[in-house]
């Protein structure tokens, strides 16, 4: 079986769990990896990590500022980080910097919901295809990063409507939730906003120029 | 701000992961603090740090107060305009958080003698700009040359002495409102391994340099019983404070706001030694119930400005809710003070 050592001495929390990361991946498969580090915290670290993806570990002090982390990978679980490429990782790169680095991310979605229904047509059946259109957005693997609701759309994040809880899992899940405060004002519906944050023009004009996907149900 | 930031062939490192997770942890930091000589307690002095409180008040009069404070830390992001905004909006803060008004600042700044002197104009650009918006006095201030950058404030502020908010003076009933979303320390220090996705560090950002004075000034409108600002000890380590060991809370793990991105960088473990060392000094107070570990490191996870965490009044509790959204402040109702339980403070999806 593979034994790699993974040297974090001298580096500062979380570079010791990335350096551990990458040298799970590059096992391609069971193995066991050491991570010498400096101090208890990384060894704390390290362990919640192992702990957290079923990794068998065990620490032990060598000396005051001398500890080694042993995790021991099973094949599968081996296998299956291996699997996970990640082209944002960024461990080749200096990383006591924080230069915004412009790799790989995340795509910024936006979904802007313009009316109380989706599609053009009959209107009951766009308010149920819209319930339908925002609880399906919270089994997606890639979120969008924010919902803009404006002009009859504002309806959907406030009483009364059906899609309250579906937009608080997103909310939970990091999606921002954001309606424009000049449609709430004008619906009269400026106390009665149930999910979200209040926004304005300048915001949603900030948010759609900067999206790259823009998603209009 | 790149231009500014290469000097000949000597390359700059401006952020070394700084901001409150650069904070002492709080338990090695007691027990100096537990071996100082106090001295005659003196009665003007409403609030020294015997009380573990955000800022010093002092009385003067019946009627008028002073706040003191003094809050400086190491860069968390790499724009130095952006630094400064955040470090002052941090140190400004700490008067919000007491009731109190800001007054004056005072500019502390360590920097490298070789820098560009640009670098240093943008920080103190950024720290007085924010001082201008929060209607304080920017005085004077400090230099040292060093070997790394360091920049905060010393803020005096005025409240009346029968009217500060102290972090311990919370009541059975009182429901929990916290006025920022939670995650800054894990998106800065994911951002530093280049794995923070854009959009939420750009939250983190807009967050740390927003200002808690719309937050404080809608709390004034409403009775509040106790005030503290959740910075580098993490919302469980400041709530731990709120408690003062003769209260209890639930905390609803559904309500907390979050930054975007901040729980996956947790589930890529791209985590601060200031968690773990939050975790180890209150990890015992706190009982998780089904609560996702990345949900629990955002819980752990130091802030650097943060937002408000204020114990109101169970019936102005909805009102000053609404009043805070409707600002625009991602406020939430996070949960509700009770009376002393066995488990100090209960973590639950409810």
């Amino acid at each position: 079986m593979m034994v790699t050592r993974v040297d974090a001495i001298g580096d500062a929390c979380p570079i010791p769990v990335v350096k551990t990361k990458n040298a799970i991946k590059e096992l391609h498969g069971a193995g066991t990896v050491e991570t010498l580090v400096d101090n208890e915290i990384a060894v704390q670290n390290l362990t919640k990590m192992a702990n957290q993806k079923g990794y068998a570990v065990k620490s032990q002090k060598l000396s005051d500022d001398r500890f080694q982390v042993t995790m021991e990978i099973s094949e599968k679980a081996g296998l299956s980080e291996a699997s996970q490429a990640e082209p944002g990782n960024a461990l080749g790169q200096e990383p006591q910097e924080c230069l915004v680095a412009p790799g790989a991310r995340k795509k910024n979605i936006v979904v802007a919901v313009t009316a109380p229904v989706m599609g053009t047509g009959n209107d009951e059946l766009g308010a149920v295809l819209i319930k339908g259109f925002l609880y399906a957005l919270t089994q997606q693997d890639e979120l969008p990063s924010t919902i803009l609701f404006y002009n009859g759309g504002a309806t959907l994040t406030c009483e009364g409507s059906a899609s309250i809880e579906d937009l608080k899992s997103l909310e939970a899940l990091g999606v921002e939730i954001l309606t424009c405060g000049t449609c709430l004002n004008y619906y009269k519906l400026s106390d009665h906003l149930q999910v979200g944050g209040v926004t304005n023009m300048y915001e949603i004009a900030e948010k759609l120029t900067r999206a790259d996907l823009v998603i209009r149900p | 701000m790149k231009r500014g930031l290469e000097m000949s062939s000597e390359k700059i490192v401006f952020c070394k992961g700084g901001g409150c997770t650069a904070k002492l942890g709080a338990q090695a930091l007691n027990r100096v603090l537990s071996l100082l000589p106090k001295g005659d307690p003196d009665p003007d002095l409403l609030v020294g740090y015997s009380s573990k409180d955000d800022a010093a008040v002092y009385r003067l009069t019946d009627e008028i107060a002073f706040v003191q404070t003094l809050d400086f830390f190491p860069p968390m992001v790499q724009d130095p305009y952006l630094f400064g905004q955040i470090a002052a909006a941090n140190a400004l803060s700490d008067i919000y958080a007491m009731g109190g008004t800001v007054k004056t600042a005072l500019n502390i700044v360590c920097f490298p003698e070789k820098w560009d002197l640009n670098i240093l104009g943008e920080i103190l650009r950024g720290g007085s700009e924010k001082v201008l918006e929060a209607g304080g006095s920017l005085a004077g201030g400090h230099s040292i040359a060093d070997s790394d950058v360091k920049y905060g404030l010393s803020v005096t502020g005025v409240v009346h002495p029968d009217h500060i908010w102290a972090n311990n003076t919370g009541r059975p009933g009182d429901r929990l409102i916290l006025t920022k979303a939670l995650g800054v320390g894990i998106l800065c220090t994911a951002d530093r391994v280049g794995e923070a996705p854009a959009d939420g560090m750009a939250a983190a950002i807009r967050s740390m340099t927003t200002l808690n004075k719309t937050a404080a000034e809608c709390c004034h409108a409403y009775e509040i019983h106790a005030c503290t600002d959740v910075t580098g000890f993490s919302f469980l380590g400041h709530l731990h404070e709120m408690m003062d060991g003769r209260l209890s809370c639930r905390i609803f793990a559904d309500q907390i706001p979050v930054l975007p991105g901040a729980m996956a960088c947790a589930d890529e473990f791209l985590l601060t030694a200031a968690a773990q060392r939050n975790r180890n000094h209150v990890g015992n107070y706190v009982r998780f119930d089904d609560i996702p570990f990345a949900m629990e490191e955002v819980l752990f996870d130091p802030q650097t400005s943060g937002g408000l965490l204020v114990a109101a009044a169970p019936g102005d509790a909805d009102s000053l809710l609404k009043d805070l959204r409707g600002r625009g402040l991602p406020a939430a109702m996070v949960g509700e003070i009770l009376a002393r339980e066995d488990q100090e403070i209960q973590v639950l999806y409810h």
